[in-house]
């Protein structure tokens, strides 16, 4: 880096500036727009310089939408917790589920072990709305149809796959001897793997988990099908301001905000084990 | 009383698609209390899988293994009682040196000044007190293996296993820290055994060496009957430095005894009255042999066999002569120097009581005689 040229370092400023602006505007443009009312955000040409307003806000965290066709009543707080719940409650589940498979495929060698895990991560290939159909007809038969249980089941799709194979990398890049060198200090095989693997893979099984939390997250289809009003999550929460009276562009960018926090949140915090997670598990050696 | 007890192990490694593999074939080794066993043997000879079973991260495929009178083949790692230095020293990363050192201490629950007191004690005899506080990542190749090293022979074992190690060290420090383990292992009573491909390690350290091949003990024994009483044509062409002269012979019937031909211009007679009746039907139903002759026991400047130098090394404190005798190819070693150049001619003596003979399937028919 040291050794690049004025001309180089400049045209460097200037590429990442405008990649910078090209992602980062729509983000920007958004959280301006929270702020307005629907005639501001409609007005040609749109002004950066407005008169801030909460209005949008109030409107979602109270409930009430107020349109021009009168009030209406909109569950987008509940709409957020559910999303919370859900996407917490799947990974959760996922990485229950996910890690110690993760070993046993790290570890083990056994028959069909490589078709097993192959087939999981095939679940990532198709487009959700391939398995909609005869899920919903399941779900219907089982009564999980909106549930959070079903919900959060269905979820598994999505995080399972990839807590998974992310995770399996890490534990393959942990020498097996460092486990042998612990049993033989006199400690079980299920304590090697919770004191030293997990430890140890630490860093790969949050990235892992918080990959999934934003997969989860930003999950649409899967919840509209399979849920109803009081179940849903706030990406589907979203349609109730497409209304009779028009779209409700402000609401629906201060509903956009205050989902995005959360998971931006989480991964500011997490971006260094995210970064870490994802060169270094998937891709071995 | 036997300490470790190895029967007729056999290891079969099988994946799919892959043949299987066939690593260790019907071992059967037994270790005495107090006793340094070395296994040598090439890359790939089943020595470390030998090792992994004893210590219970492999399965055995057949066979029995016995440790102080317990049958343990069955038994988890951690119910063995076997400690072990790992080849890739596997230190546990978030853990400093002194950690590491007392973890199998303190899961023992031994009381801190003892713990104390141990890992002292070892890190002083691998020097590695200047290290203790330090993490896994931050010291050497060479340090780590022998911080591995401490943490195996701090904890108290039936059988201490050390795969290759010292391996990393500096041939200085190889050589003090051999002498130190030994005398550790000595003073204590420990049995141990330890693998390696470096004869000289296995010569200094143990007190017996188990030779293998092919996942095949070929022979178990101290290091001086090994050079002495080869059991077969691996270990004899294996086991010395350099390695022992191979020759193939013909084999016909002189008086008295037998007369071994190797092209026209070396024959050896080798005497009945010196040879055991097994011996003797073996070399009378064989038209063909091969004779091996360490290159210690061939005297430069007398003799009858003329070579020509292909070589002549001064190593300090002796000479290495190779020369080619009509395309075979014989080396010769002597304390002194020797004044010929390469292309000299310049007479061997190979005298027939220091020959071995070897039969075709590799047995040994005849040792030479101990001088």
């Amino acid at each position: 880096m040291e050794h690049s040229s004025l001309a180089g370092r400049i045209f460097r400023g200037v590429a990442l500036t405008l990649i910078l602006i090209f992602f980062m505007f729509p983000i920007v443009w958004i959280f301006l727009m929270s702020f307005q009312t629907n005639e501001q955000i409609l007005r040609i040409p749109p002004r950066i310089l407005f008169e801030p307003t909460f209005a949008n806000y109030e409107a979602l965290i109270s409930g009430q939408l107020r349109t021009a066709a009168g009030n209406l009543q909109i569950s987008f707080m509940r709409n957020l917790f559910n999303s919370v719940v859900l996407s917490s409650a799947a990974v959760l589940l996922a990485l229950l589920l996910g890690v110690p498979a993760a070993y046993a495929f790290a570890r083990f060698k056994f028959r069909l072990g490589e078709s097993i895990a192959f087939t999981l991560l095939s679940f990532r290939f198709a487009p959700p709305l391939l398995v909609l159909l005869p899920l919903s007809l399941y779900y219907q038969e089982l009564g999980l149809n909106d549930t959070y249980f079903g919900i959060v089941w269905v979820y598994q799709l999505i995080a399972l796959p990839l807590i998974l194979w992310i995770v399996r990398g890490y534990f393959e890049d942990i020498s097996p001897d460092i486990e042998h060198a612990y049993r033989l200090a006199g400690h079980s095989w299920r304590e090697a793997f919770t004191r030293i693997a997990v430890p140890l893979a630490g860093p790969g099984i949050a990235a892992a988990g918080l990959l999934s939390f934003i997969f989860c997250w930003n999950n649409f289809v899967f919840a509209l099908i399979l849920a109803s009003a009081d179940k849903q999550p706030v990406t589907v929460g979203a349609l109730a301001f497409v209304t009779a009276s028009g779209i409700q562009y402000g609401q629906i960018a201060a509903a956009i905000v205050l989902s995005v926090t959360p998971t931006l949140l989480l991964a500011l915090y997490a971006q260094r084990y995210l970064v870490e997670g994802l060169s270094l598990g998937a891709v071995k050696g | 009383m036997d300490m470790l007890e190895l029967r007729g192990i056999d290891k079969v490694y099988r994946s799919r698609g892959n043949a299987p593999v066939h690593a260790v074939r019907a071992l059967d080794m037994a270790v005495e209390k107090g006793e340094i066993v070395a296994l040598l043997g090439s890359s790939g000879c089943g020595k470390t899988s030998t090792l992994r079973m004893i210590a219970g991260f492999e399965d055995v495929s057949a066979g029995s293994i016995a440790l102080g009178g317990r049958r343990i083949h069955e038994l988890p790692p951690a119910r063995r009682k076997v400690a072990m230095a790992f080849e890739g020293y596997s230190l546990y990363p978030p853990l400093t040196v002194r950690e590491n050192i007392a973890f199998a201490l303190k899961s023992a629950q031994l009381p801190r000044a003892e713990v104390t007191r141990r890992v002292d004690e070892i890190a002083r005899l691998v020097e590695i007190e200047d290290i203790l506080d330090s993490y896994p990542r931050a010291i050497s190749g060479g340090q780590q293996q022998r911080v591995s090293l401490a943490r195996a022979l701090v904890r108290d074992a039936d059988l201490y296993l050390l795969d290759e190690p010292m391996g990393q060290l500096e041939p200085q420090l190889r050589a003090v820290l051999r002498g130190r383990i030994k005398s550790l292992l000595a003073e204590r009573g420990m049995t141990a055994i330890f693998v390696t491909h470096d004869q000289t390690e296995a010569s200094a350290l143990a007190d017996r060496i188990a030779v293998m091949e092919g996942g095949v003990l070929q022979q178990f024994a101290s290091e001086k009957e090994l050079k002495g009483r080869p059991a077969n044509l691996f270990v004899a062409s294996f086991i010395g430095e350099p390695p022992m002269n191979l020759l193939d012979a013909g084999v016909t019937r002189s008086d008295g005894g037998f007369r071994l031909s190797v092209g026209t211009d070396m024959a050896f007679d080798v005497n009945g009255a010196g040879l055991d009746s097994e011996a003797a039907s073996a070399l009378a139903g064989t038209p063909q042999v091969r004779i091996g002759i360490r290159p210690q026991k061939i005297a430069v400047g007398t003799g009858d066999v003329r070579v020509k130098v292909v070589s002549n090394q001064w190593l300090g404190d002796q000479s290495h002569v190779a020369g080619d005798c009509n395309g075979r190819m014989l080396i010769a070693v002597t304390p002194g120097r020797v004044a010929a150049r390469p292309g000299d001619i310049v007479p061997f003596a190979l005298e027939p009581r220091h020959l071995h003979i070897f039969g075709n399937d590799g047995t040994c028919i005849r040792h030479a005689e101990v001088s």
